[in-house]
């Protein structure tokens, strides 16, 4: 396939508002399949709301919000980002060479996060499907009220892992500091080893699925208990 | 919201850029706090007896040079005074309780907003970039600084209710985040005598950690009885004479960045503040965990 010179877009020139636009309705008639953002200075909203195939890659650390609500883009942070990176993900990648802010993939529905460093608090919250693999650590809360979908944590977690999951499952490789009310650790079966071995594969990482535990729902919260007399 | 941000400028010989380096932080951060602002510098006033104190008075055309005359007649102590819009800057060695009876009697319209021998408080209301140009931040030069731009949740817009606060001497402290139990621990802290000049939730962690350092512990000490007594949201930042602290609460909803450089450490809620500092590309830059105390000394 003939490759095609990515488009540049600097944010000392643009606005995110404008660079967002272009993304949205332009990039067709400009037939770019890359896009590359310089100067992103930690400015939040970038590239959010893609729907298209294209790759786009961010030369810089980025705010809040980067690649929001995503779907089948690829994008590429060559730095940090703050809060909510790739929240509401529906579909595509969203990759972080750095580390990530709190609430990573927060209620993402689909598509590949991956953070190459640590993310902070929250990761993973309200998960709905997306999966998550994090090179580094995740921080407290992190899967809070996961509903579907993976996280996979090369590194620790922090306390409160996993409160109140649902059906989403969670695997860590390392140090898990404690884990949420109603998370349990569970045995890895075939399928979770397989299910490991295929986002490590997909990031590139090569760590061994064996040495991951798996996190899952006791489901002891998914029916009123009368008895429990609020003591969860 | 609200922002805060400080700088420590390591060597010397980059301290006369402060203000340059520091003002952008305070512009960007406008954009979470623009109510009002304030901005903390650390500066040694020289050896001896000499002590500056900050003042404030909010009455247009207030005349600073009478206020200077009148303290050398009353008090018969050296005064050096300079003035910039609604701040006064007194270097003297009068004791900081005789200073504060000479005002409250004579100028009850001057408040005090910072006593000690390298501290120096601006604060004010409006936009933080407003506030900066019209007190020139950009030309402080100084070791170290902590600023903050606030929107305000639970108490007046006003000058006094602007951080940085102080207590004591040479201490002063920025919060982004709200308590939720600054009245009991004010009543706590008024039956041993410490006096509140506001109904600020921040006044109370203020003069809390003051209080603490005033019997004998550290600051460091004095953060780790903090998290037991503290409840509410907080990122807070602080600053003494020598250093740099910063600390977020156990569940750490508010914001911060540090970014460290062989030249300065810069922590700002939020990176797009700290974009335009020399070096950053290549500074290490990291997010602070919940209940660790960071500090950075001269």
């Amino acid at each position: 396939m003939e490759s095609v010179a990515p488009a540049s877009v600097d944010l000392h020139k643009l606005s995110v508002r404008r660079l967002n636009h272009f993304l949205h309705h332009e990039i067709g008639a400009a037939s770019a399949s890359r896009v590359e953002i310089l100067n992103p200075n930690g400015l939040h909203n970038i590239a959010v709301g893609l729907d298209a195939p294209v790759q786009v890659d961010v030369r810089g650390h980025a705010g809040y919000f980067l690649g929001g609500m995503n779907r089948r883009a690829r994008i590429v942070v060559h730095g940090n980002v703050g809060w909510s990176v790739a929240e509401n993900m529906m579909s595509g990648e969203v990759r972080v060479k750095g580390f990530a802010s709190q609430c990573a993939g927060a209620s993402a529905h689909g598509g590949l996060l991956f953070i190459e460093g640590s993310a902070s608090s929250r990761c993973g919250i309200s998960l709905k499907g997306g999966d998550i693999v994090v090179g580094g650590h995740v921080g407290h809360m992190s899967a809070f009220m996961a509903q579907a979908g993976r996280l996979v944590v090369c590194g620790d977690a922090g306390a409160g892992l996993g409160d109140s999951l649902y059906e989403a499952v969670i695997y860590v490789r390392g140090k898990i500091h404690s884990l949420g009310a109603d998370a349990r650790e569970e045995p890895m079966a075939e399928e979770d080893l397989a299910t490991v071995g295929q986002l490590l594969g997909r990031t590139g990482l090569d760590w061994s699925p064996r040495e991951f535990k798996r996190v899952a729902s006791a489901k002891t919260l998914y029916h009123w208990n009368v008895d429990a007399d609020q003591e969860y | 919201m609200c922002g805060i941000i400080g700088l420590l400028i390591k060597p010397e010989s980059k301290r006369s850029q402060l203000g340059e380096w520091v003002t952008p932080m305070m512009d960007c951060m406008g954009d979470r706090g623009p109510d009002s602002a304030g901005l903390a510098v650390f500066s040694p006033v020289g050896d001896g007896p000499l002590r500056r104190f900050s003042l404030f008075c909010g009455r247009p055309g207030f005349d600073w040079m009478e206020l200077g005359k009148a303290f050398e007649r009353d008090t018969a102590c050296e005064a050096h005074l300079s003035a910039i819009e609604n701040h006064g800057r007194l270097v003297s060695p009068i004791a900081p309780e005789s200073l504060e009876k000479w005002l409250s009697r004579e100028f009850p319209s001057v408040h005090l907003l910072s006593t000690g021998r390298s501290i120096e408080v601006y604060k004010d209301m409006g936009h933080p970039a407003e506030i900066a140009e019209r007190y020139g931040f950009a030309g402080l030069a100084a070791s170290h600084c902590v600023g903050h731009t606030r929107m305000a949740t639970e108490s007046a817009v006003s000058p006094a209710h602007a951080h940085p606060f102080t207590a004591g001497e040479d201490f002063c402290l920025v919060h982004n985040g709200s308590l939720s139990n600054p009245w009991s621990l004010r009543r706590r802290l008024e039956k041993r005598g410490v006096d509140f000049e506001t109904d600020n939730d921040t006044e109370a962690a203020c003069r809390f950690l003051e209080w603490r350092m005033r019997e004998g512990e550290s600051l460091e000490d004095a953060l780790k009885a903090a998290f037991i007594e503290l409840d509410g949201f907080y990122t807070l930042l602080m600053a003494t004479a020598e250093k740099l602290v910063l600390v977020r609460d156990a569940f750490a909803c508010k914001p911060a960045v540090v970014a460290e450089t062989e030249d300065y450490v810069a922590v700002s809620s939020e990176f797009r503040s700290l974009a335009h500092l020399p070096g950053i590309r290549s500074a290490e830059l990291f997010e602070p965990v919940p209940e660790e105390i960071y500090s950075w000394s001269l």
